[in-house]
């Protein structure tokens, strides 16, 4: 179906990537990405997080230069160096986090920064008339004089698209445009997209939610570390395919690891609940349960609940409902508790974000060696702090785990990443949790860092902790963990054990679309 | 085109002598071109400020008001707070010792009045804070707005209890009585003589030593305590300070409670120190340039000390430079001091960039590593 012909104009290539490339640092986002984008078509990108789909859809909006490859838009080359060269190549971008301006009427941000002239009078008439025109061939109904703060999320994204659509964009970029949405918001978009393409609008999507690929969209391209894996024609392909492409058949790591002896309960999580400040349900009614002795994975597309999770657990988030019993002490919504508070409850955290929250970039490493636990006595006299016994502290840490230089007084920063993470569960398994919250513990480490931060968190396992580990690598959750629990839209949706798991059926329950024997979860109406 | 991270002693030292230095150029270039001889000018100045005792005297003075309200100004800036308000802050805190002063002097002895009128003045500054404080951290009014609100707030106040409280009746200036002479703080030049030794009077009194008392204060304060380490946690990483479990609500009121009562004691030097009297306008400005002083001190004690030594000698070698000069006016020497503020305060990094450029030059290391540190 796909015709690289760009004479005919039955088939123009809207888009047409060509050896795009792209680096940060040493992590190559983009390696030479090939992407033919049909004409009034609706096209799909997937991929895992990280896979690099932003980082493209970046490019092609100019918020980032290739370093490599040529950008050719209907069957032009077009050298996209700022987001005005993109819209002026008629790109419009619609971005997960809403770029509106609150207290500004939808009419307002719709014209920001594309006003006819010096004074606002006759932009405003002009303004209107053509938002007319959009919101009625595009089935669009936005109240125009309404407040930004006013409107609920739905109608905020079609405030976006009606700014893109403003500006004469021809091809239209969402990127991750369901996360914020309810179901019925979804549908409605979908219909908002469907009747664009009608009018000959190219649409591209970005998602990890397989069900909304076969849904919505004619031809889906597959992101894996990187690089386009594949393209399909979506209804020549399955769920099943594109999930297996999309997490890759990674050899698994293997771990000695003897079968768990799980004990009793040190984190139980009843009914839990946690609503954001836009009344979307981040967490929704979640049980879990972790024993003495045993590592349960949380599984999931990052952002689909996890994060609240560990933050619930861990003291910086309140329960909004429900009860969380951890290590022999309850937290309800009426009795919230803070982190510090937590620690004394015997339980560690290591958090997914190293570099905001795992340490502090412009302390020593010795300073955040002892962050959340700085108001211990061992580092502290009555007024002064220790700072020997910070600094002895610290190279007991780095010896333990090999941190890398080991050099207490040099700036956190300074440290590869692998060696961040690696002085960060250092701080926190050395006390020696009865329950221990993982996050993300190796990303952005190398191979190397991976085994010895896999060998010790089955260590703490074997001393009779409980360890609850968040992961987006796959691998990780199948190799470490004794039980995975699987998290969509803040709820669980399954749990198998890892000896049964396998990365088809865990892609499958993170994208929602299979649904295990252990626990029952209705499908979301398409 | 590759720039070079500076290296510390860049950074410490050279950045502020390149400012200075520039900011001198362009107050020469404004000198020559009244007519004046800027060479003889800035000596007349050096001269004024470090060239015979009393000057001294009166540099190191202003210099005691501009290390407390630095000091206010940097401890805060370590939370990320922009304290603005030293003024209003030393204002008051003068009002708590004045009050101290007024009920008591005739009653307590000196040694009870001082720790007494300290508490004062630190307990009136940190209110003045407080408020502005709770409204930033619980109710998320910006810092920089209030603080500067509560100057102006403090400057009615004090207008309208010297007029209808502290003016002595039967006066026509709106000043309260002077204290008795044994709730004096004793200058310098006194204290001296006692010991034999004989050096011209001036304003310096106790309160210099007492301001570098603070300054090792603040020095261990915050890189030698936890709650200093709170306090840097939350300027540098709001979300690492949440993960520790360090609020950062009361870090912000345990900062400005601080920050005030820092500031507040200029009111030690000035109504205990030299006014011995609650009058207007006591503050004159020195609460504002405690900013430019924290800035070109870089928030560090040591170099608050050091840059308020040199502000000091602006004002002291400025005043005998509209003596010397004539054709030099007073604000004249307000524009040098401005060019002063505005090259080493408010421009501090411009020339960061060329001077990152200039060592990329010459240092020629895998430079791809990290990018230069903050402030």
């Amino acid at each position: 179906m796909a015709s690289t012909d760009t004479t005919s104009s039955e088939l123009t290539l809207a888009i047409d990537l060509r050896n795009i490339s792209k680096s940060f640092g040493t992590v190559q986002a983009n390696k030479h990405v090939n992407l033919k984008v049909e004409a009034g078509t609706i096209h799909g990108i997937v991929g895992e997080n990280g896979a690099g789909k932003s980082t493209l859809m970046s490019i092609l909006y100019g918020f980032y230069e290739a370093d490599a490859g040529e950008i050719y838009i209907f069957g032009k080359r077009t050298p996209i160096r700022n987001s005005s060269d993109a819209i002026a190549a008629g790109i419009g971008m619609v971005h997960q986090h809403f770029m509106l301006v609150e207290n500004f009427t939808v009419l307002e941000n719709v014209m920001l920064g594309a006003e006819s002239g010096a004074m606002l009078g006759r932009s405003i008439t002009d303004a209107a008339a053509e938002l007319d025109r959009l919101e009625r061939e595009f089935g669009l109904a936005v109240e125009k004089d309404a407040l930004i703060s006013d409107l609920p999320v739905g109608q905020l994204q079609r405030v976006e698209i009606l700014k893109a659509l403003y500006r004469g964009a021809r091809i239209l970029i969402l990127d991750e445009p369901t996360g914020v949405l309810t179901p019925q918001e979804t549908d409605q978009l979908f219909a908002i997209l469907r009747s664009l393409r009608e009018q000959g609008t190219t649409v591209i999507i970005i998602t990890h939610k397989l069900r909304e690929i076969m849904v919505l969209t004619d031809q889906v391209s597959v992101m894996r570390q990187g690089e386009i894996v594949a393209s399909r024609v979506t209804s020549e392909t399955s769920r099943e395919e594109l999930a297996e492409l999309m997490v890759g058949r990674k050899v698994r790591m293997s771990i000695d690891k003897t079968p768990a002896q799980p004990g009793e309960a040190l984190l139980r999580v009843e009914n839990l609940s946690v609503h954001d400040h836009y009344g979307v349900a981040r967490l929704d009614r979640v049980s879990l349960e972790v024993r003495a002795g045993e590592i349960v994975g949380i599984a999931g597309v990052s952002g689909n609940g996890q994060s609240e999770l560990l933050d619930v657990l861990s003291g910086i988030l309140p329960p909004g409902e429900g009860e969380v019993l951890i290590n022999g002490h309850t937290v309800t919504p009426e009795h919230a508790t803070n982190p510090e508070q937590v620690r004394s409850y015997s339980v560690a955290h290591v958090p997914e974000d190293r570099l905001k929250r795992g340490l502090v970039r412009e302390f020593i490493a010795a300073e955040s060696a002892i962050l959340g636990y700085h108001n211990a006595s061992e580092y502290n006299g009555v007024f002064l702090t220790k700072p020997s016994a910070i600094i002895d502290h610290t190279h007991h840490l780095m010896e333990a785990f090999d941190v890398r230089p080991a050099h207490p007084t040099l700036k956190s920063a300074n440290f590869s990443g692998g060696n961040q993470q690696k002085l960060i569960l250092a701080r926190e398994m050395d006390p020696g949790p009865k329950v221990l919250l993982v996050g993300q513990p190796t990303r952005g480490v190398d191979i190397g860092a991976i085994e010895f931060i896999h060998k010790q968190i089955v260590a703490m396992r074997d001393e009779g902790s409980a360890v609850l580990l968040v992961s987006g690598e796959l691998d990780e959750l199948m190799s470490l963990a004794d039980r995975i629990i699987v998290m969509f839209e803040g709820r669980i949706v399954g749990e198998v054990a890892a000896s049964e798991a396998d990365e088809k059926m865990l892609g499958l329950m993170m994208a929602n679309a299979h649904t295990p024997t252990s626990t029952v979860s209705e499908e979301v109406p398409a | 085109m590759r720039r070079q991270p500076l290296p510390a002693w860049a950074d410490i030292i050279l950045i502020p002598i390149i400012n200075i230095t520039l900011a001198l150029l362009v107050a020469g270039v404004v000198i020559a071109l009244i007519g004046e001889n800027p060479f003889k000018a800035f000596a007349v100045m050096f001269q004024g400020a470090f060239g015979y005792a009393e000057g001294i005297g009166y540099t190191l003075y202003y210099a005691t008001n501009f290390i407390f309200t630095g000091l206010a100004v940097a401890i805060a800036f370590h939370a990320m707070l922009f304290n603005i308000g030293g003024e209003g802050q030393a204002y008051i805190g003068g009002l708590g010792v004045a009050l101290v002063l007024l009920t008591f002097d005739h009653v307590l002895p000196f040694w009870i009045l001082l720790p007494l009128a300290i508490a004062a003045a630190m307990l009136f500054g940190a209110a003045w804070a407080a408020i502005p404080a709770y409204l930033q951290a619980y109710r998320g009014s910006h810092i920089v707005i209030t603080t500067i609100m509560f100057n102006f707030i403090a400057s009615n106040l004090m207008v309208y209890l010297l007029v209808n409280v502290f003016i002595v009746p039967g006066s026509m200036s709106p000043e309260s009585r002077v204290f008795d002479q044994t709730a004096w703080l004793p200058t310098v030049h006194d204290f001296l003589a006692r010991f034999g030794i004989d050096v011209a009077a001036s304003p310096l009194n106790l309160s210099f030593v007492i301001a570098l008392i603070a300054g090792v204060f603040v020095w261990l304060f915050v890189w030698h305590t936890r709650w200093g380490y709170a306090i840097r946690t939350v300027g540098f990483s709001e979300p690492a300070a949440e993960y520790a479990g360090i609020s950062a609500k009361k870090i912000i009121m345990l900062t400005m409670l601080i920050s005030g009562a820092l500031a507040g004691m200029a009111g030690i030097n000035e109504i205990m120190g030299v006014q011995h009297k609650l009058l207007l306008d006591f503050v004159a400005g020195y609460g504002f340039t405690g900013i430019a002083v924290a800035l070109m001190g870089r928030n560090h004690p040591l170099g608050i000390v050091l840059s308020s030594i040199l502000f000091g000698a602006l004002y002291q070698g400025g005043a005998d430079l509209t003596f010397e000069m004539p054709n030099i006016s007073r604000e004249m020497v307000t524009a040098i001091q401005g060019f002063i503020i505005l090259f080493s305060g408010a421009l501090t990094y411009m020339s960061r960039p060329w001077l990152e450029r200039l060592f990329g030059l010459f240092v020629r290391e895998k430079s791809t590593e990290e990018v230069p540190h903050g402030r």
